[in-house]
């Protein structure tokens, strides 16, 4: 199983190399799997930046709709689509997907199996430049004349097919193909993921002995891998539709826009437990190390995730149950998708029951993993309304169903995220983040977050539509009630974003003026914490060896309450 | 339950809001039971009362009883789910009750609704139907099935009060129905987005007595408001376009 180290000639090259590197190849055009990790991370979290800016410019529309937003100007109805558009889709594409699987991923998986770098180190360079395009294309799609496309992060035909329904006739094609190659990169980014874990594992490591956070990312590849064929492909169609005329979706010439809502959501159900799942992974690599405890049930969390990633392929037209589709399918897919709710519920039941009997240490990373679960819990079980045929009739296309899915993203996304970078941030950079700011951030985060979206479940309960310009022009939804949640959320969300501040100057003065760290400084048992902080070119001085699973904390008749991965047991 | 946010103003709501009632309440419940037992964990189980953590494997009965019961019965409360949910869905999308007192055609433009009511004579398609253009006028407690067709892009004819949902897809006719119950003037916003003009794409419907509706007829007759540029009618979006 160590085929890998010579696999890739330029790689090799470097590694010979006694010269230093220029920047630019050490920065730009490094093949090494950290730097990628870090390019993901970085350009993710900057365009993490700009999709939380369109929130604030279309929350303050909704909150006080009509007034000039400070510091952006007037939000008309074209500016607020076209924010909503673009929120969702940079969420999901350009920040949910880039830092959960290609940051984490490529920094983490040679690490914590043991190996020195990816198999396809240039693979993974073009991977990361594939995304940078599409981020770059995305942005360029603002400034093209008639700007940016607002037809939903859905792109339903023939609104976004036909540029005199959308009135975008550039925005659209250019928002399609960013999100297409998007699609690229991270199948490139995929294959080399699932064949590093399959070929480069540290000898000894035997399949139940990968990490968590591994496997979870790996199976989210395989995932994403399986469904967005179909996508791709209806994605060159739009895109034909759009730019060539031809009628694929469109009805007065044969076409058919359902076709496409299947194509989307075949794919766009699974990409929820794509970005879940590792999601989950990171929350059970901090969530043992900072309770002490082996993780309950290892191989239940990984079957179950496995489980949850083939059911998801089996529900995806429970977004669709009103949108004329044959009524009789709307029961099949509710049974598939309240069957989900078996796996979920069992994986998080399993994370409750890994603190069971636990030693746990409420540091800042540990927060966010124990807030992880806390708020997914609400997301998950509001998600039941929705899959439910009945009750969907009337919740789909309301804030419920907004609220419902900042639920599970947010968790996701924000704050298994911040869990997982607070954790690994002395790995990286060799040094600590600030503990004190780390837990005044935490509350800034998690308590607004409520804040935000806890009205807004019931504004959606009072009946207010998603994308919709301004409530006001709706008689019904002119409440004194509902105005004054609207407003509740909005500065909710004001005082989240202005806590993030504080995360920012964190991270970066902690970066060059941190604490010093040393190589595994939360005593825990992975491989990555066996390399040097942060690790060279290369990673480890001699390639670890595998002797036992990864949560082996507190194991009884042990002086220490942790047993690395790589140290060999005892002799008797 | 939902009656005490938003009224309940169909035959239907009654129903759906039941559906809504019955997951509440069974999701509510392990809502807080694993909401409750997570907290109860993390302050029983700090550093400071409890400096040494058990090894649990997981894989022992003792042990994954407590996830395997309850994942049965998170199966029972699915099976609970399911039965209310599909009633509510065949009720509501996949009959339609034998007795239809008047049909209406509801076609979505980029952005507005055209609302074809039959006129005096009760039928649709003939030369006294009354054309409104976002504003439906029907009599309470009358059943009522509609055509739903789009001239453009998707839409979706919903109202809140009705618990009514229904996208209307371009080159299709969508068929559903409704009974009225409660006299009054209700939103029908678009919850499809629909381009640029989405968020104001609102009609009203105007739910009356028979002597309302009555008067509301004969003022109303001879006058209709096509929306310039379409035609209007059966399949509209197939004819005179590209």
């Amino acid at each position: 199983m160590t085929t890998h180290v010579a696999a890739d000639h330029a790689h090799s090259e470097g590694d010979h190399g006694h010269h230093e590197l220029s920047f630019i190849q050490k920065y730009v055009f490094s093949t090494d799997h950290k730097v990628i990790g870090l390019q993901y991370f970085m350009t993710g979290v900057l365009m993490g930046v700009l999709g939380a800016l369109a929130s604030y410019v279309f929350r303050m529309q909704m909150a006080f709709p009509g007034h000039a937003v400070p510091g952006f100007g007037l939000v008309t109805p074209q500016i607020y689509n076209q924010m909503v558009t673009n929120h969702g889709t940079i969420m999901i594409f350009w920040f949910a997907m880039p830092v959960l699987i290609a940051a984490f991923g490529n920094y983490l998986i040679p690490l914590m199996i043991g190996c020195d770098d990816m198999v396809f180190p240039r693979l993974n360079r073009l991977s990361y430049q594939i995304f940078l395009f599409s981020a770059l294309l995305l942005i360029a799609s603002f400034f093209v004349p008639n700007g940016g496309f607002g037809g939903a992060w859905t792109s339903y035909p023939p609104l976004a097919s036909n540029p005199i329904y959308n009135q975008t006739p550039y925005g659209a094609p250019m928002w399609l193909a960013a999100v297409a190659l998007e699609f690229v990169a991270f199948l490139l980014g995929g294959i080399n993921f699932i064949t590093t874990l399959m070929n480069a594992r540290a000898p000894g490591m035997k399949m139940y002995d990968i990490p968590m956070v591994v496997w979870m990312i790996v199976i989210a590849s395989i995932l994403f891998m399986a469904s967005v064929g179909p996508l791709v492909a209806g994605a060159a169609m739009l895109f034909f539709d759009q730019t060539l005329g031809t009628g694929f979706f469109d009805p007065a010439r044969g076409g058919d826009p359902l076709l496409w809502e299947h194509l989307f959501w075949f794919f766009g159900h699974p990409e929820v437990y794509v970005v879940l799942l590792p999601a989950m992974g990171i929350v059970a690599e901090v969530l043992t190390v900072f309770a002490r405890k082996k993780l309950f049930a290892y191989r239940t969390v990984l079957w179950t995730a496995v489980a949850t990633g083939v059911l998801s392929f089996f529900v995806w037209a429970h977004h669709q149950f009103v949108a004329g589709i044959d009524p009789r399918m709307a029961n099949i897919f509710t049974v598939t998708t309240l069957l989900i709710s078996v796996p979920i519920t069992e994986m998080s039941f399993v994370y409750i029951g890994t603190l069971y009997g636990a030693s746990i240490q409420l540091s800042t990373p540990m927060l966010f993993a124990i807030a992880f679960i806390v708020e997914f819990l609400i997301g998950g079980v509001t998600g039941i309304f929705l899959g439910a045929s009945g009750a969907d009739i009337y919740f789909h296309d309301t804030y419920f169903v907004l609220a419902h899915f900042h639920y599970t993203f947010v968790p996701i996304a924000v704050i298994a995220v911040f869990a997982g970078v607070y954790y690994w941030f002395p790995k990286m950079f060799g040094r600590y983040m600030n503990d004190t700011w780390g837990r005044i951030h935490f509350w800034g985060t998690a308590v607004p977050f409520n804040g935000i979206f806890i009205p807004l479940f019931y504004t959606g309960m009072a009946g207010d539509h998603r994308r919709t310009f301004n409530h006001l022009n709706f008689p019904d939804l002119a409440r004194g009630d509902l105005i004054f949640w609207r407003e509740f959320s909005t500065v909710s969300l004001l005082i989240m974003l202005a806590f993030q501040v504080i995360f920012f100057v964190n991270f970066f003065y902690s970066m060059f003026r941190g604490k010093k760290a040393p190589a595994n400084p939360w005593n825990a048992n992975t491989f990555e914490w066996v390399a040097a902080s942060p690790p060279p070119h290369g990673n480890f001085v001699t390639l670890p060896h595998c002797y036992r699973g990864p949560y082996e904390y507190s194991v009884p008749g042990r002086s220490s309450d942790f047993w690395p991965q790589n140290e060999p047991a005892p002799k008797t | 339950m939902l009656n005490w946010i938003i009224l309940e103003a169909s035959s239907y709501a009654a129903q759906i809001d039941n559906v809504i009632l019955i997951i509440a309440l069974l999701g509510g419940f392990w809502l807080f039971l694993a909401e409750f037992v997570l907290f109860y964990f993390v302050a029983k189980y700090r550093r400071s009362r409890s400096p040494k953590a058990l090894h649990i494997t997981g894989y022992d009965h003792e042990h994954n009883k407590w996830i395997h019961w309850s994942h049965y019965a998170v199966i029972a409360c699915d099976i609970v789910i399911l039965v209310f949910a599909a009633r509510a869905w065949y009720h509501v999308k996949q009959s339609v009750p034998e007795h239809i007192d008047e049909e209406i055609r509801i076609v979505g433009h980029q952005w507005a609704w055209e609302f074809v009511h039959p006129g005096a004579d009760g039928k649709l398609g003939t030369p006294d139907d009354v054309n409104l253009v976002d504003e439906l006028h029907v009599i309470v407690n009358k059943t009522y099935k509609f055509h739903l067709e789009s001239a453009d892009v998707l839409h979706s004819f919903s109202i809140p009060r009705f618990r009514l949902k229904q996208d209307a897809v371009p080159g299709r006719e969508i068929d559903g129905w409704f009974t009225p119950t409660v006299a009054g003037t209700f939103d029908v916003p678009c919850s499809q987005m629909c381009g640029l003009g989405h968020g104001i794409m609102g009609g009203r419907i105007f739910v009356e007595t028979e002597d309302e509706h009555r008067k509301w007829l004969e003022s109303a007759t001879g006058k209709t408001a096509a929306i310039p540029g379409h035609s209007t009618g059966k399949l509209a979006s197939t004819q005179g376009r590209n």
